[in-house]
């Protein structure tokens, strides 16, 4: 991992006016330019992050007390089922997606993309699929309403909303597909001369394990969802144990899918807090190799592993034994994981600017999801979590301070390389405060409800309940508002702010290429490759 | 303020597990249940829950020290090094070992779980949108069981009865299942249109009622008493509102309860000709009578 430092390339030094941007409107709608596309990604992750954000609010609204107080019950499984749709495949999936065409060119020495024009192409049929998503929420029937893993018989009952999220979701995997097609092209053929593949940057390396499993497992998505349109609205009934098919069958192909697709949400993130937590312990990563052997390993187990989603369907006892050892399994590349960032941070020399801070509660809150994740492998205990707020307590660990809070590390990362500008650190470090208190209060009282018997998707609970769920609300509510704060840190650092040089975090340990070019980067960088020793 | 309070006690109850705040500690965890399977099951959950303990406390015991120690404020000068594979075979070596500790009690009491043989007595479960059918195969008795009236008034949206003031509030139907204590019950269960999962927390079981399918699970309860639970699969706009209601009783209170049972459905039935073994109970005749007539 020894990268070069082509300071101020020669290359960035004239001025690109053949290449500049377009003007208006029209820039962001032809773009080719790998930051262009980046920052539309992430922009629209953020703004569907607040969508779904809005309805997970509506939904912990309602729960606050026993009760029917809000909405109604149909329209509450709605808003479980569109806000784990949006913040899956709106919010985090288009984050590392943007966080991926803004840093590999950078990270690897290449001049864009390989494949531009695909590019940008995958961007704008993500606006058209949750284009599309959103206006199913307005048919006839209401929106889609049976839960975001579409079990059928259930999701067959829903009304016009039915083809609408369907389509969404062909092509938010069409997009999905040609990204992972162009970030592999991109990572095999445009690294810069010198960088072998294991000198790679490990946000670069996650992504390109994270690019396989999506072209592996989106288009068995598609076919499970094409089958469930099929069976709607063509008579027949790949599903319908009347006709001969099978219900359990869709579970089997939709978590073969869903528990890559939990990977494909974390991997990048493993990257991101890969790169930072050495930046600011001022120390190499430790074990780097086993980092990247672990990351294959976890992405290999998760292909065999996907009926521990499925315990209690009736599988033979062997099906539960096998799924039960390979899940316990993944506990060991991960705790290698975590293991090897705690041994980085291990006699070094630790300074906690904000994407540091957002690393470290990744780190400890991640780990917490790790262990619950790690008890619910166990089969037989896994008869009394299954579908409860443990479980929900669980996937929101590793989602909301593990994935989201790597993806706000990496914003806080590298924002200033991307506007030239340092932002506000007060309102950032304020913003991961609040953010990191309420996520504590909202979703650690969750275990408490689950293991007490709450099941999950319910609208309204039995009175003993009632305690933690108004606990979790109101963390809920904190941490929704954060976010705001979060949007304005953005906004106000886009807008100016003190001017930062190209490595940025000076007194840091900067190491890799996209400290090499000035901040903000220039339209064009690595016009000529540098070459890493 | 009480709220506030009682988080207090929780979150104390939480950090001295074994210590007398136990009454907080038993909202918390998970219930012991009254069968063998869920005993042991709380057993297992337990192990494990205190082996992640260790490791964590272990782990972030040295998270915490780094982050307080090797701080560039104190003047804190990084090393070099960037591996030693002596630890790192150390730390993969050792999470096998606790794994396999795991894997041998959690298999063997997944073996325990699937031996449904020598049971006593076999009730078939179908979930429908949104009450459960039970059916006690060898007597020929089947009713509905769907949430009690008083809770469903109360869950109307703003229907301005507070739930506290309803007695088991979600958590009560009109006709329980009702069991003999300390025999072995088999439940087979199925559904009759989506998914749902029939699931009593003090039975430690929970299965997947499938359409098409015949799943099964058993329990002995060794205490009578009123065990409550829910449905737990998404089935629909009402979900939330099928609890599951089992009457465990003392073997005698059970035959006759069998027996008024029979004696019941047998009275109804009269008029109806000879379909006296398989028709629904007393109270469901009409609704029967109405989807029929549609």
């Amino acid at each position: 991992m020894s990268a070069t430092k082509t300071h101020g390339a020669a290359g960035h030094a004239h001025e690109h006016d053949d290449h500049g941007p377009a003007k208006g409107f029209t820039r962001w709608l032809t773009t080719t330019n790998h930051k262009d596309i980046g920052t539309m990604y992430l922009v629209f992750s953020l703004v569907m992050f607040l969508v779904g954000g809005a309805m997970a609010l509506v939904i912990r609204a309602e729960l606050f007390m026993p009760g029917m107080q809000l909405v109604d019950p149909g329209f509450f499984n709605t808003m479980t089922t569109v806000h784990a749709l949006i913040m899956v495949f709106g919010a985090v999936m288009p984050a590392t997606v943007g966080l991926a065409n803004w840093m590999i060119p950078l990270q690897i020495g290449a001049p864009d993309m390989a494949l531009p024009r695909m590019n940008n192409f995958s961007f704008w049929l993500l606006v058209a699929a949750f284009s599309l998503l959103i206006l199913s929420l307005f048919m006839p029937g209401g929106g889609p309403a049976a839960g975001w893993t579409l079990y059928p018989p259930l999701v067959l009952q829903t009304g016009d909303a039915l083809p609408l999220a369907i389509f969404a979701i062909h092509l938010a995997g069409a997009s999905s597909i040609m990204g992972a097609i162009n970030i592999i092209v991109t990572i095999m053929n445009l690294r810069a001369p010198g960088m072998t593949l294991l000198k790679m940057p490990l946000f670069v390396w996650s992504w390109l394990i994270t690019a396989y499993l999506l072209i592996a497992v989106m288009p068995v998505f598609a076919g499970a969802v094409t089958m469930l349109l099929t069976d709607h609205f063509f008579h027949t009934t790949f599903f319908a144990a009347a006709g001969g098919g099978d219900p359990v069958l869709y579970q089997h192909i939709f978590w073969f899918f869903g528990h890559p697709e939990v990977y494909i949400m974390i991997l990048p993130a493993f990257g991101i807090v890969s790169e930072i937590i050495p930046t600011f312990s001022r120390k190499p990563l430790f074990g780097y190799d086993a980092m990247v052997y672990a990351t294959a390993s976890i992405a290999f187990l998760s292909f065999i592993v996907w009926a521990h989603h499925m315990f209690t369907v009736g599988m033979p006892l062997a099906g539960e034994m096998f799924f039960m050892l390979s899940t316990m399994l993944i506990a060991v590349p991960t705790g290698v994981k975590v293991f090897n960032w705690t041994a980085t941070m291990w006699r070094g020399s630790l300074s906690f600017e904000t994407p540091m801070l957002f690393a470290l509660a990744f780190l400890f809150l991640f780990t917490i999801g790790g262990f619950s994740g790690l008890m619910m492998a166990i089969a037989p205990v896994d008869f009394q979590y299954h579908d409860t707020y443990f479980i929900v307590a669980h996937f929101h660990y590793v989602l909301v301070p593990g994935a989201v809070f790597a993806i706000m590390a990496a914003v806080y990362y590298w924002l200033p390389k991307w506007t030239g500008h340092m932002y506000d650190t007060k309102l950032a470090n304020l913003h991961f405060w609040i953010s990191a208190i309420f996520v504590n209060l909202l979703f650690f009282p969750q275990h408490f409800l689950g293991l007490a018997g709450m099941p999950r998707r319910i609208p309204d609970y039995s009175t003993q309940f009632a305690d933690w769920n108004m606990v979790s609300s109101i963390g809920a509510f904190g941490f929704g508002l954060a976010q705001l704060l979060f949007v304005y840190v953005i906004y106000k650092c886009a807008k100016g702010g003190t001017r930062v040089s190209a490595e940025v975090w000076d007194d840091a340990r900067v190491e890799g290429l996209e400290w090499s070019v000035p901040s903000p980067a220039p339209y064009h960088t690595f016009d000529e490759a540098p070459v890493v020793k | 303020m009480k709220m506030v309070k009682r988080a207090f006690a929780a979150s104390m109850a939480l950090l001295f597990g074994s210590s007398p705040a136990m009454a907080a500690w038993s909202d918390l965890n998970l219930r012991v249940g009254v069968t063998e399977l869920s005993r042991e099951i709380y057993g297992l959950h337990m192990l494990i829950l205190w082996i992640c303990v260790a490791i964590a406390v272990a782990v972030f015991a040295v998270m915490i020290y780094s982050i307080a120690t090797f701080r560039k404020s104190k003047g804190a000068v990084p090393a070099t090094f960037d591996h030693n594979t002596k630890a790192e075979v150390i730390w993969t070596v050792i999470p096998v070992l606790i794994l396999v500790g795991m894997a041998v009690p959690a298999a063997r009491t997944l073996v325990k779980i699937d031996d449904t043989r020598g049971s006593e007595l076999t009730v078939k479960v179908t979930g429908y949108q949104w009450k459960w059918q039970y059916e006690y195969v060898d007597q020929g008795i089947s009713f509905f069981s769907t949430l009690a009236r008083s809770s469903d008034e109360a869950r109307q949206l703003d229907s301005g009865i507070a739930p506290e003031s309803v007695d088991n509030y979600l958590l009560e139907v009109d006709n329980p299942l009702v069991v003999p204590v300390g025999r072995k019950v088999r439940v087979l269960i199925t559904a009759n249109d989506v998914i749902h999962a029939w699931w009593v927390p003090d039975f430690g079981m929970k299965k997947d009622a499938i359409p098409g399918y015949i799943n099964e699970l058993w329990f002995r309860a060794d205490e009578p008493g009123v065990y409550r639970g829910q449905c737990a699969e998404l089935c629909g706009r009402d979900h939330g509102f099928m609890p599951v209601v089992v009457e465990v009783k003392p073997q005698a209170e059970y035959d006759a309860w069998i027996e008024a049972q029979k004696a019941a459905r047998q009275a109804a039935a009269a008029p109806v000709a000879q379909t006296a073994a398989i028709a629904p109970p007393v109270d469901h005749v009409e609704t029967l009578r109405v989807v029929n007539a549609e």
